[in-house]
C-alpha cells in the first residue's frame, strides 16, 4: 500500500515494521513527531517521553541489552546531552537491535546552533545512515536494525529538517515478528570498567573494519550512471534531491546511504570513472575530507558554503552559473519574527523583568522569544538547563544576586535545570531562579513532561512536584514562592522580596499555556477610545493583538484571549471587558 | 506543479497542504510536501511547499519557480512573491495581520498590496476568505475557502479538490468545509 508520509512518520512506521518494542525520547524540533507517531502503535510499541536525551538513550540501551529492539530520538543538540551513553554503547554493543535517531537543523529553523551530527558517528565509531526522503526513512530504519544485530552495535540515523518535515510517498509492509532475545549475563561485554573496556575497544575496532567491508557492498550506497562521464557527484541525504533537481540524468551520482563508515574502494572507483568529482553535502566537509584523504581531487566547499541550508537554487547558481528570474515589489516588506502568543503567561512577567532592568539568564523554550522586541528581557540563552548554572557562575564573580535572575521552563527544569539548582544550594549561592511552569513542553508543539501528570499517550500518571524538588535541593520553604504571572503587581512584589533575600530562592510562575485545549479564553478586551491618551503603555508588552489605529490603542477581538495584562498597564482605565 | 502555501503561523496551512497532497496522490502523481514545525509557527511567517508531477526531486521550491502562491495574508503574498515564476498566479486572502515590527511602530505595513502585485503584471486573485468562511459557518474553514478561490489554477478539477477536502477533514466538519469551498469558487 502506498501512502504520503512525513519523514518522521515514516521512521515511526519503520520502527513498527521492524518489530521495535521500546521508544524513549525527549522532544526536539525537528525530531519530535517520530515518537508521537510511534506512540500510536500502542499495542506493539511501548513509547515514553524521558526527562532528557541522556536518560532516553540509556533507557533504549537498557532495552536493547534486555533483548528487545529499541529506539530513541533527539535533535542534534540532544545528542550532546546523550553523548556519554552514546560513546559507551559502542563498547557494550547490543543484544536486541538499537537505533538512535538524530535530526540536524541546517539553517537553524528552530535551534541554537548548526552542528553536524556526523562527527559523532565518526568519534563514537558507530555506523550512521542518512535517508533522503520518506521512503528512505522507512527502509533505512528497517535496514538499520539488521545492521545493528549483524554487527552487534547501536546504529545512528541522521535526518535533517527537510527530510524529517517533508512528506513523500512510502510503500507499507507488515510488522516483522521479532522475538525477545535471551539475556545472558556477560560482565566482560556490559560492565565497562577498565579491565573489560580494554577488551571491548579491540572489538570496536574489529567491528569498524567489518563495517568498512560491508559499506563496499551494501545497497544503501548506490551508483546512478548519467549520460556521460564528465561529472560525478558524491552526496547524501536531502542534498541528493537538490543535486538531482539541478543536474538531472546528465551526471553520475554516488548516493551514500551509509555515511559512516564510508566505502573507500567504491568511492575511489567512482572517482576514477568520471572526469570531475563534486561533493555536495550541507554543513561540514565530512565526505569531502574523506575523499581528499583517499587522494581524490574533489570540488565541494571550495565552491559551496558550510553555513546554512542548501537548495537547488544555490547549486544552480554556484555550479551552473544560473540565476533565477522573478518579480519583487519596491515596498520594504517588514519581517515577521515569531512572537509570544496572545495570552502567553510569560508576557507580563517578562515586562516586569525588563522594567526592573534585571540581568536575565535565559534558557531554551518558547520564553526565549522574550528576548525579542519590545520586551528584550533576556541577557543569555545557551543550552538546555544553563540558565540556573550560568547565573550561579555570573553571581559568583559579580556578586549581583539582588539584580539578576534565571528563567527556565517546567520541562527544561526537569531536563537539566534541577542539577544547577543543587549546585547553587550546595555551594552556598544566593541566586533567584524563576521556573515558568506552563504545564507543557510548549516550543516543540505541546508534549507532556514529568510535571504535567500525563504520559506521552495523555494517560494520567504521577506528576513530579517542582516545589518538592526545590525543597529537596535545599531551598527554604518560605523562599519557594508560587505566583500567577497574569498578576503583575504580585509578580513584582514577590520578585523584589526574593531578590533582596540573603539566600537562594525559587519563584514558580504557574499558569498553563494559553494554547492548551482545556484553557478557556476569557472574553476579548476592548479600548474605550475616549479614555485612551495614546501613551502606548499597553504596547510595551509586545502583544500581537494591540495596535494603534487612528492614534488610539486598538485590540483585535479575534486574537485577544482576555488575559488582562494590558489592562494592568493602562493608567487611564481605557482598557476593559467588552461592556467597558 | 509547484504550489507554495504562505501565511502566519496558526492559520491552517498544514491542512491546506494535506488537501493538495491528497488530491495529487489521488490523481496518480509523485508528490512531495515540505513543512516547517516548531518555533516558527508562533506568529511568524510560515511557508509550505507542495510539488507534484511525474517525478519530484527536491521538496523545496526556489525563487522564480512557483506556479501558484496560495496566501492566507496579504503581506505574506508580497514577501514570497519572488518565488513565483513569470506567468504564475497569486491567490490571496485580503486579510492583513500586523507583524511585531509594525505593532511596535518600527516598520510600516505597505498599503494597496494586491494592486501593486497586479501592477507587476502578475495574475492575482484576491478575496476575503475569512469572511467567506464565516458565511459558510466557521472561520476555521478559511483555508478551504482559499483553495476554493484558487480551484483549477492548482491543476485539479473542483470535483477532485472537493473529494480531497472530504478525505482530509473530520466527518463532522465536512459540510461546513464544502460550503466554504463552494463560496470560495463564487469569488474567483
Amino acid at each position: 500500500m502506498k501512502q504520503l508520509m512525513l519523514g518522521n512518520e515514516a521512521v515511526a512506521r519503520g520502527l513498527w515494521e521492524a518489530g521495535v518494542r521500546l521508544v524513549s525520547s525527549y522532544p526536539g524540533t525537528p525530531s519530535t513527531e517520530i515518537t508521537e507517531f510511534a506512540a500510536k502503535y500502542e499495542n506493539d510499541i511501548y513509547a515514553e517521553w524521558a526527562p532528557n536525551e541522556k536518560v532516553a538513550l540509556e533507557v533504549a540501551l537498557g532495552a536493547a541489552i534486555g533483548g528487545g529492539r529499541s529506539f530513541c530520538a533527539m535533535k542534534h543538540v540532544g545528542l550532546n546531552v546523550a553523548a556519554d551513553p552514546l560513546f559507551v554503547s559502542a563498547y557494550t554493543g547490543i543484544n536486541g537491535g538499537m537505533l538512535i535517531g538524530v535530526a540536524d537543523d541546517p539553517g537553524m529553523h528552530s535551534s541554537q546552533n548548526e552542528q553536524d551530527s556526523r562527527h559523532y558517528a565518526i568519534a563514537a565509531k558507530l555506523p550512521m545512515l542518512e535517508p533522503s526522503d520518506s521512503a528512505d526513512c522507512l527502509n533505512f530504519t528497517k535496514a538499520a536494525y539488521a545492521i545493528s544485530e549483524q554487527f552487534d552495535t547501536p546504529v545512528l540515523l541522521r535526518t535533517s529538517t527537510r527530510v524529517a518535515h517533508s512528506q513523500s510517498v512510502v510503500e507499507l509492509s507488515d510488522r516483522e515478528d521479532v522475538p525477545l532475545r535471551d539475556y545472558v549475563k556477560d560482565p566482560s561485554k556490559y560492565v565497562m570498567m577498565p579491565a573489560y573496556a580494554r577488551g571491548r575497544h579491540v572489538t570496536v575496532e574489529k567491528r569498524l573494519a567489518a563495517l568498512r567491508e560491508f559499506a563496499e557492498t551494501t545497497e544503501l550506497n548506490r551508483i546512478e550512471r548519467g549520460a556521460d562521464n564528465k561529472i560525478g557527484i558524491i552526496t547524501a541525504g536531502t542534498c541528493y534531491n537538490y543535486a538531482r533537481e539541478c543536474f538531472g540524468d546528465s551526471v553520475s551520482y554516488l548516493k551514500l546511504g551509509l555515511i559512516n563508515p564510508m566505502p573507500a574502494k567504491k568511492i575511489l572507483d567512482f572517482a576514477a570513472s568520471v572526469e570531475r568529482v563534486i561533493v555536495i553535502e550541507e554543513l561540514d566537509e565530512v565526505i569531502e575530507s574523506y575523499c581528499r584523504a583517499l587522494g581524490i581531487a574533489v570540488d565541494g566547499h571550495n565552491i559551496l558554503p558550510n553555513i546554512g541550508e542548501y537548495s537547488t537554487e544555490l547549486l544552480a547558481e554556484k555550479l551552473l552559473g544560473k540565476l533565477p528570474e522573478f518579480d519583487v515589489l519596491e515596498d520594504a516588506i517588514p519581517p515577521r519574527p515569531p512572537v509570544l502568543c496572545p495570552g502567553c503567561p510569560q508576557r507580563g512577567f517578562f515586562y516586569v523583568l525588563s522594567k526592573l532592568k534585571l540581568y536575565v539568564s535565559g534558557d531554551i523554550g518558547c520564553y526565549t522569544l522574550g528576548a525579542g522586541q519590545p520586551l528584550c528581557a533576556m541577557d543569555t540563552t545557551l543550552c538546555m538547563g544553563a540558565s540556573i548554572s550560568a547565573l550561579h557562575g555570573f553571581n559568583k564573580v559579580r556578586g549581583e544576586e539582588n539584580k539578576s535572575v534565571a528563567i527556565i521552563g517546567d520541562s527544561t527544569f526537569m531536563h537539566s535545570g534541577m542539577t544547577g539548582l543543587v549546585d547553587i544550594t550546595y555551594n552556598q549561592g544566593k541566586s533567584t531562579v524563576i521556573v515558568v511552569d506552563n504545564s507543557i513542553t510548549g516550543m516543540t508543539g505541546h508534549q507532556q513532561n514529568p510535571c504535567t501528570g500525563l504520559t506521552l499517550q495523555n494517560k494520567p500518571t504521577y506528576a513530579v512536584s517542582i516545589e518538592a524538588v526545590c525543597a529537596a535541593a535545599g531551598i527554604a520553604e518560605e523562599h519557594i514562592r508560587v505566583v500567577d504571572p497574569y498578576n503583575m503587581s504580585e509578580v513584582e512584589r514577590v520578585l523584589k522580596e526574593e531578590l533582596a533575600a540573603e539566600c537562594p530562592s525559587v519563584i514558580i510562575c504557574r499558569r498553563p499555556c494559553a494554547l492548551l485545549k482545556y484553557v478557556k479564553a476569557q472574553p476579548a478586551l476592548t479600548v474605550k477610545a475616549d479614555k485612551c491618551r495614546s501613551c502606548r503603555a499597553c504596547m510595551k508588552i509586545g502583544c500581537p493583538c494591540i495596535s494603534m489605529q487612528n492614534g488610539k490603542a486598538h485590540i483585535d477581538g479575534a486574537l485577544c484571549v482576555g488575559c488582562g495584562v494590558c489592562e494592568q498597564l493602562c493608567k487611564f482605565d481605557a482598557i476593559g471587558g467588552a461592556d467597558a | 506543479m509547484n504550489i507554495m502555501i504562505v501565511g502566519v503561523g496558526g492559520q491552517g496551512s498544514l491542512l491546506a497542504s494535506r488537501i493538495l497532497g491528497r488530491a495529487a496522490l489521488d490523481a496518480g502523481y509523485a508528490v512531495k510536501v515540505s513543512e516547517v514545525h516548531g518555533m516558527s509557527q508562533r506568529g511568524g511567517s510560515v511557508v509550505t511547499y507542495v510539488k507534484y508531477g511525474e517525478t519530484v526531486d527536491a521538496p523545496l521550491i526556489c525563487r522564480g519557480e512557483a506556479d501558484v502562491i496560495l496566501s492566507f495574508e496579504q503581506l505574506e503574498a508580497a514577501r514570497w512573491l519572488p518565488y513565483l515564476r513569470r506567468g504564475g498566479t497569486v491567490v490571496t486572502s485580503t486579510q492583513s495581520i500586523n507583524p511585531m515590527p509594525v505593532v511596535t511602530g518600527a516598520a510600516v505595513y505597505p498599503d494597496d498590496l494586491v494592486n501593486k502585485i497586479r501592477a507587476k503584471g502578475v495574475k492575482i486573485v484576491a478575496a476575503d476568505t475569512l469572511a467567506i468562511a464565516r458565511e459558510a459557518g466557521s472561520e476555521k474553514a478559511a483555508n478551504v475557502a482559499l483553495i476554493g478561490l484558487a480551484g483549477e489554477v492548482l491543476g485539479f478539477s473542483d470535483e477532485a479538490l472537493r473529494a480531497a477536502v472530504t478525505a482530509c477533514v473530520p466527518p463532522k466538519f465536512t459540510e461546513v468545509n464544502l460550503r466554504a469551498y463552494s463560496l470560495g469558487t463564487q469569488n474567483r
